[in-house]
């Protein structure tokens, strides 16, 4: 079954994508700081705060979440998984997007070939609907569908 | 977004196409938050967060390159975070070559900040706000910094204005001179949406009531009733290094970027309730409160055993502070029938807030050397980066370290018991 929404874009770009989701906030720096490097080839999420990412894969996915949280290196480290092909397609908000995440994004989209794809506003309902796993597709009109395993 | 004359002719490129592009940048991240104008910075240094060379990091040293190329440079000095090791730092052979390995950039990093014109070689602290430092911005001052807990502090301490900006796109703000105007910067954005009233008998550990408050109120503005009980009605060194620990806590759990305290902040002094939003929320917080908030710490040691190592000045410690814990450990130790401490402890500080601890303070300085406290200005984050030293147990009585790393939480006064070879109750 898909469901659709409707958010505001950031940044836009057409996207498909597996979904990846936290309830809580998304600390970016504690996620990704050694994703890219040797030490965490494979883009692995290691902030042991956040019991719903921990250990999972952020490349390419569509994150869905309520907020970033956390150090402001959080736009620079975005922008730097983007870079390094380890950050995620898309940055889909249940509420409006906070200045880091949009900070990493906007600097994707201006200073890299990988933007990353951000659409906020998207309702709580958003959050409560999509499960890890799910497809996600994003137009650049900023719909966003839910499409369950 | 309006722009004025000087603004329209940098975006037709008259300054270079980078600079066009840094001004596109910031021009695209304000029209995100309804920002109709860009504002001249008048704060009379900048801060930037990126003070670790970090291996993860070069596409942030490939950026700085083609800005510094394309003459795109800051238009005031700036302080930066701190650097990620320093060689007075007890570590072993692996651990240094490591360490030399996911730093490797911090060479060319220093190099590009000299170019883009830093302080000085000492400019690399999170508290550059600290006299010995200098870089103290005035009340009303509108800024471009980054480091979340700078931010909070220059915000709410210090009544400065500033925004909870990224890396990067704080040093293109400091190239541009100017940031989009919005949230923080604003009136209406400075307003309270949550009341917090502290009902604690005794003044929480600002660490823990930031953790509590960083939980509770994730980015929004809180106005804090019940503090000005225990730290008074004037903002003396006490009650700033407490704000300082309280609001890097809740800027780590959450993302707060401004508080007011009642009867002790500069606008809650001036503008007292008026400040709160109509409909805000209301949280207490008791003893209870701050008991649960630190019994969900997780611990994620990954051997058991007793602790290897404590850190203590995370953010970085003041004069006051690195005094204040020579005397809470020189008490243990005697208290505990010790004359050195029983695991290898690092106190951070600001180079500058070091040197002058040394110069002026040689007895106390002396006395923690002697106890086998080793005073760096290193960032403890960047140092539990290391893969080697992360799996060391560490403990800490940094909310902030805590959470970036896998160092486990203690209060201040276990951490001073178990440091001096007490046992904890």
């Amino acid at each position: 079954m898909t469901k659709t929404f409707n958010g505001r874009v950031v940044v836009p770009g057409r996207i498909d994508a597996e979904a990846l989701v936290t309830h809580g906030g998304f600390n970016t720096l504690a996620s990704l700081k050694t994703a890219g490097s040797f030490l965490n080839k494979k883009g692995e999420i290691q902030d042991h705060n956040n019991a719903e990412l921990y250990g999972k894969l952020m490349p390419g996915k569509a994150l869905c979440l309520p907020e970033t949280i956390g150090s402001t290196t959080g736009g620079m480290v975005l922008y730097c998984a983007a870079c390094m092909g380890v950050g995620p397609s898309c940055m889909l908000f249940s509420k409006k997007a906070d200045t880091l995440a949009v900070a990493g994004a906007v600097l994707t989209y201006n200073w890299s070939d990988h933007p990353i794809v951000l659409v906020d506003d998207l309702g709580e309902e958003f959050l409560e609907t999509v499960k890890e796993g799910d497809r996600i597709r994003v137009y650049e009109d900023g719909k966003v569908e839910v499409e369950g395993k | 977004m309006l722009l004025n004359e000087e603004l329209q002719a940098i975006q037709r490129g008259e300054q270079g196409d980078e600079m066009a592009r840094v001004l596109n940048t910031l021009v695209m991240y304000g029209e995100a938050f309804g920002a109709e104008r860009m504002v001249k910075i008048t704060g009379k240094m900048g801060h930037v967060v990126i003070g670790t060379g970090s291996l993860t990091w070069k596409p942030v040293f490939d950026l700085m390159d083609r800005l510094i190329k394309g003459g795109a440079l800051p238009k005031q000095s700036f302080t930066t975070d701190p650097r990620g090791i320093e060689d007075n730092v007890p570590v072993g052979f692996a651990e240094r070559m490591m360490f030399k390995l996911i730093f490797s950039n911090q060479k060319r990093m220093e190099k590009e900040w000299k170019k883009m014109g830093i302080k000085d070689d000492n400019a690399y602290t999170c508290t550059a706000y600290m006299d010995e430092v200098g870089n103290i911005p005035q009340r009303g001052d509108i800024l471009g910094w980054a480091e979340s807990s700078a931010v909070s502090y220059a915000n709410s301490v210090l009544g400065a204005r500033c925004n909870r900006n990224s890396g990067i796109l704080e040093l293109m703000s400091n190239i541009l001179g100017y940031v989009p105007e919005f949230g923080l910067l604003t009136d209406e954005g400075r307003k309270a949406d949550w009341v917090i009233e502290i009902k604690c008998e005794k003044l929480p550990e600002p660490q823990l009531l930031g953790s509590a408050i960083g939980f509770k109120c994730i980015e929004d503005v809180p106005y804090i009733k019940g503090l000005d009980r225990f730290l008074g009605t004037e903002l003396d060194q006490n009650a700033r290094d407490y704000l300082k620990d309280m609001g890097a806590a809740s800027a780590s759990n959450g993302s707060v970027g401004l508080y007011h305290v009642e009867n002790l902040t500069p606008e809650a002094k001036d503008l007292g309730e008026s400040l709160i939003k109509d409909g805000a929320g209301h949280f207490v917080i008791d003893e209870a409160e701050i008991a649960r908030v630190k019994a969900s710490y997780p611990v994620a040691w990954t051997s058991e055993g007793d602790p290897q190592m404590a850190f203590a000045g995370c953010p970085h410690f003041s004069l006051n502070q690195l005094i204040d814990w020579t005397g809470r450990l020189e008490r243990g130790l005697e208290k505990n029938g010790r004359d050195t401490l029983t695991i290898p402890t690092i106190f951070c500080a600001a180079p500058d807030v070091r040197d002058r601890f040394e110069k002026e303070y040689p007895e106390e300085a002396g006395k923690l050397r002697k106890m086998g406290v080793t005073v760096s200005g290193l960032c403890p984050l960047s140092y539990t980066s290391n893969p080697l030293t992360d799996k060391v147990r560490i403990i800490t009585s940094s909310n902030k370290l805590r959470y970036y790393s896998k160092a486990r939480f203690y209060s201040e006064a276990e951490l001073v018991e178990i440091v001096t070879g007490g046992k904890l109750s």
